[in-house]
């Protein structure tokens, strides 16, 4: 063999052995033994601490608020959402005393009037709603049922309401076409008002010759959209006018 | 109706026996047996993740915008506050009827979103909350150099902090822009399913607080849960699909504007 | 953190709220910049050796010793630019093999170990010997540890030699080709980044780094021979600049498919990466990569050289020819540095929700600063001269055994 291969060999076994020698020092004892992956870096993890106790650990020490709170509108919303994490509570509940919110500000997160929140979340406006009040005063938080049922729509179709009101159906309450079991503001869910069935019922003032304000605009009832049903292509709250 | 007259609470104070007391601080956080369940040592029911398979569920329907589960995250993973660094975030969708579909998501939504006007000319506007997605098919894991990033047995991706080099290579190769670097140990870092939570039987931050129930977690090895009537009764979409990365995010009602 | 501020002011549209922030900045510009001159130096000297163009021979040593000198101080910018470098060695501990960089490691390590050290190795070892048998000082010595004691000299060692150094270079070729072609792998393969994920990625930085390995040696060539005040042979000059032209052709048609291609499928980022293109990037990607970088270079070239026609199609006198193809070098430096920026930042100033950009704010000082990849790009340079002096690459410091 050349002097060069030999010399070039040997340099080559030295520095590889070298490697292999110090992977066996270097790689970390628990790396591999799942995938690859030290096993270390799971515990790591797991061993984080915990600071929300989760909404089973009131129960035990709270149990007629828990009570009150699970069969009213609010039992979706956990404790610590309002009462902030309460691992330490649990832990030492008088050395660690949660708050609890008590001024407008914060309610509104959730319940402050956003035309992207979805149909039927009851929302306010928080300047107009019962101005300089503290929530609290009219909804305990445990069972925030307001104290009169709300009259109208707007409270929880707010965005609705607000497109209409801009719109020339502004005149029109909402029970005008929706027939609404009062049982609707009870399980809303469950109980759902209904809309109009027939063509005739718009056409009950957007008909040729139909006795309503003269203003209104009028169609064909015979020959225009004759499959559909107004809706069908007209939003109500909001009717697009050519 | 009823027609309460309602005073503020008055403070709680009951008396709390010392057995329950007892009782709580036992079923409480970080049993030392379940550090032990994962070298395989023997103990009383030990926690088997082979036995888990956690996923999630979001009904973007549900979901108020209120920023409670971005707020929950950080104090519960101690995630910086800074608005650059997100486990978890809320984005605002308003499609109107002429022109761009605009998205927003003002420091994440941490603390709800400003109001828009509009109802005017509004098509559809939504708020869908956002996570690490926990890919049967992570690209993250893929491109990781070192092992530092992985999947667990139970379906979670997690990052080895004391391991990570910080190349920000898996950050570059995730395509939900889960992942930030944090600026304090300098590796890459994201939502980890609450892993410490969920191991306890606990369910993550964010799904504990949400009020309104638009994120339900559960484990698809497990047959009865609320994430099994999720994935029963809606029409269930995930994000970027095309990419094949397997996400284990599941949405309802996702709109076609989302990204 | 103010700066991360003035960043998430200047944002446009929607970027998701973890994409404020660029992850990979300078540093990871500068170094596929410098891994491109490595390919491409290599590149170059492989012309000589394999493919006997015989004019290049001038070139051929200095072309292996930058190639040297880049890539010893390539790895620098990935180094400082980890979040813990002091950890950099997992890389080669613990690799993931379905990681594209962790694989780079080892292609590093191999084109650095296998092909370029024991190439320089094989062709200098001759002169190592008879250099420290006749030259003294601490280069005597280190020359002499150099050889590592394989001083034979005799006709067959010298025959194995140029043979062992042949198969080296026709090994190295494909691996200079995966060396760069890697790089580019590494951006191409992120499904996540529609400006990134390519299948061309790969061979456009392999072109792009030709082209300024090429652009680089003219420059070196040139003004190495000019400080030792030798007469520069101009024959190896045109043929460098026919060389550089041709690779730009190649390099531009590339560009200009991807570019076509994007444009006639019209996919869904076509939308974001226009306006990428046409705002954030127009004075890197339009003005300092197409126009200044490419198509200028591409017009002095093809005009003065003789790529396109034997006597050139622009005849002019030698000082007037050279000063043009240095210019043309440097424009094309610049235009591939802007390349790398327009791949590495570009990429990462739209959002992956195809809905917003974001900016870059690059700093002055740190590590991740603008001093920092001045002194990296510059560092090579040091390396170089060092190297010069242990390792003359020059025609007339070879020794011959016959003169001994």
């Amino acid at each position: 063999m050349p002097q060069q291969l030999t010399r070039v060999l040997i340099v080559f076994v030295v520095l590889v052995s070298a490697l292999v020698v110090a992977r066996h020092f270097l790689i970390p004892k628990t790396f591999g033994e799942k995938g690859h992956y030290r096993t270390a870096g799971l515990e790591a993890v797991v061993k984080q601490p915990i600071h929300y106790a989760g909404r089973e650990a009131c129960t035990p020490c709270h149990p007629e608020i828990v009570e009150t709170h699970r069969k009213a509108r609010h039992q979706t919303v956990a404790c610590e959402v309002c009462h902030g994490p309460a691992a330490a509570h649990t832990e030492a509940p008088t050395e660690n005393r949660l708050p609890a919110p008590r001024e407008r500000g914060y309610c509104p997160l959730c319940h402050g009037y956003d035309l992207s929140r979805p149909t039927g979340f009851p929302q306010i406006d928080p300047v107009a709603h019962n101005p300089l009040k503290a929530c609290i005063s009219c909804h305990n938080p445990h069972q925030p049922e307001p104290p009169h049922v709300p009259e109208e729509c707007r409270a929880c179709h707010g965005q609705i309401a607000r497109t209409k009101a801009v719109s020339p159906h502004v005149l029109l309450p909402c029970t005008r076409c929706h027939n609404t079991p009062v049982q609707h503001k009870i399980t809303p869910r469950t109980v759902l008002p209904d809309k109009p069935r027939t063509r005739e019922f718009c056409g009950s003032c957007h008909a040729e010759g139909a006795p309503s304000p003269k203003e209104i605009r009028r169609v064909d009832l015979q020959t225009h959209g004759g499959r559909y049903l107004c809706w069908q292509c007209h939003y109500p709250h909001s009717p697009e006018l050519d | 109706m009823n027609e309460k007259r309602l005073q503020p609470e008055a403070p709680v104070e009951e008396e709390i026996s010392e057995e329950r007391r007892a009782f709580l601080r036992a079923c409480a956080l970080g049993a030392p047996f379940l550090l032990g369940a994962f070298r395989g040592e023997a103990a009383e029911a030990p926690y088997n993740p082979h036995e888990h398979l956690y996923a999630m569920g979001v009904d973007v329907e549900r979901c108020i915008g209120c920023g409670r589960c971005v707020e929950a995250c950080k104090r519960e993973n101690d995630v910086p506050r800074e608005p650059y660094y997100f486990r978890t975030w809320v984005e605002r969708y308003v499609v109107m009827t002429q022109g761009e579909t605009a998205v927003d998501s003002p420091n994440g939504g941490i603390a709800g979103f400003p109001a828009v006007g509009g109802e005017r000319g509004l098509l559809r506007t939504f708020f869908v909350p956002k996570l690490c997605n926990h890919c049967a098919n992570p690209p993250c894991v893929q491109v990781c150099p070192v092992g530092a990033t992985f999947s667990t047995e139970d379906g979670v991706v997690l990052v080895d902090k004391d391991y990570c080099i910080g190349c920000r290579y898996c950050i570059q190769a995730c395509p939900y822009g889960a992942r930030y670097f944090d600026p304090r140990s300098r590796t890459a870092d994201k939502c980890t399913f609450c892993y410490h939570r969920v191991v306890r039987g606990l369910l993550p931050a964010c799904v504990e607080v949400c009020p309104t129930g638009a994120r339900v977690f559960g484990d698809l090895r497990q047959r009865s849960s609320p994430l099994g009537r999720f994935t029963r009764l809606t029409k269930i979409q995930v994000l970027k699909p095309h990419l094949n990365t397997e996400p284990k995010v599941f949405y309802a009602n996702l709109d076609g504007e989302v990204r | 953190m103010e700066s991360l501020q003035e960043v998430l002011r200047q944002v446009v549209g929607f970027v998701y709220p973890n994409e404020v922030e660029l992850h990979w900045g300078l540093l990871i510009v500068v170094y596929p910049y410098i891994t491109g001159l490595v390919a491409g130096a290599f590149i170059l000297a492989s012309l000589v050796r394999v493919f006997n163009v015989r004019e290049l021979y001038p070139t051929y040593r200095l072309s292996l010793l930058t190639a040297l000198a880049y890539l010893i101080v390539a790895p620098l910018p990935l180094l400082a630019h980890l979040g813990h470098p002091e950890r950099a060695l997992e890389i080669f501990l613990t690799p993931n093999p379905n990681s594209a960089m962790a694989m780079f490691g080892f292609v590093y390590a191999w084109y650095l170990m296998v092909v370029l050290l024991l190439e320089i190795w094989f062709d200098y070892r001759k002169d190592l010997v008879l250099w420290s048998q006749r030259q003294g000082g601490v280069r005597k010595w280190l020359r002499l540890a150099l050889t590592l004691g394989a001083t034979d000299l005799s006709p067959q060692a010298l025959r194995f030699d140029q043979g062992a150094g042949r198969v080296i270079t026709i090994i190295g070729i494909p691996s200079a080709f995966l060396l760069h072609g890697y790089v580019g792998f590494i951006f191409g393969s992120v499904k996540a980044n529609p400006w990134w994920s390519s299948v061309l990625m790969p061979i456009v930085f392999l072109f792009s780094a030709i082209v300024s390995g090429i652009a680089l040696m003219l420059l070196f060539y040139l003004l190495t021979t000019l400080f030792r005040s030798k007469p520069i042979d101009m024959a190896c000059l045109d043929k460098l600049a026919m060389f550089l032209f041709y690779a730009l052709v190649l390099d531009f048609s590339l560009e200009m498919l991807d570019f076509i291609h994007r444009l006639y499928e019209a996919e869904e980022s076509i939308h974001i990466l226009s306006q990428l293109v046409s705002g954030r990037l127009f004075l890197s990607l339009v003005v300092l990569q197409a126009l200044l970088g490419t198509l200028l270079p591409l017009l002095v070239l093809g005009l003065v050289s003789p790529a396109l026609h034997r006597r050139a199609m622009l005849a002019l006198p030698d000082e007037l020819r050279r000063l043009l193809y240095a210019g043309a070098a440097v424009l094309i430096q610049i235009g591939i540095f802007s390349t790398r920026w327009n791949v590495v930042i570009g990429g990462q100033l739209f959002s992956k929700s195809l809905r917003g950009l974001t900016v870059y704010k690059m700093q002055l000082l740190g590590l991740e600063g603008l001093f920092m990849a001045a002194l990296l790009v510059l560092l090579p340079l040091l390396v170089l001269g060092l190297l010069v002096a242990l390792l003359p690459p020059w025609p007339d410091a070879e020794e011959h055994p016959a003169q001994g």
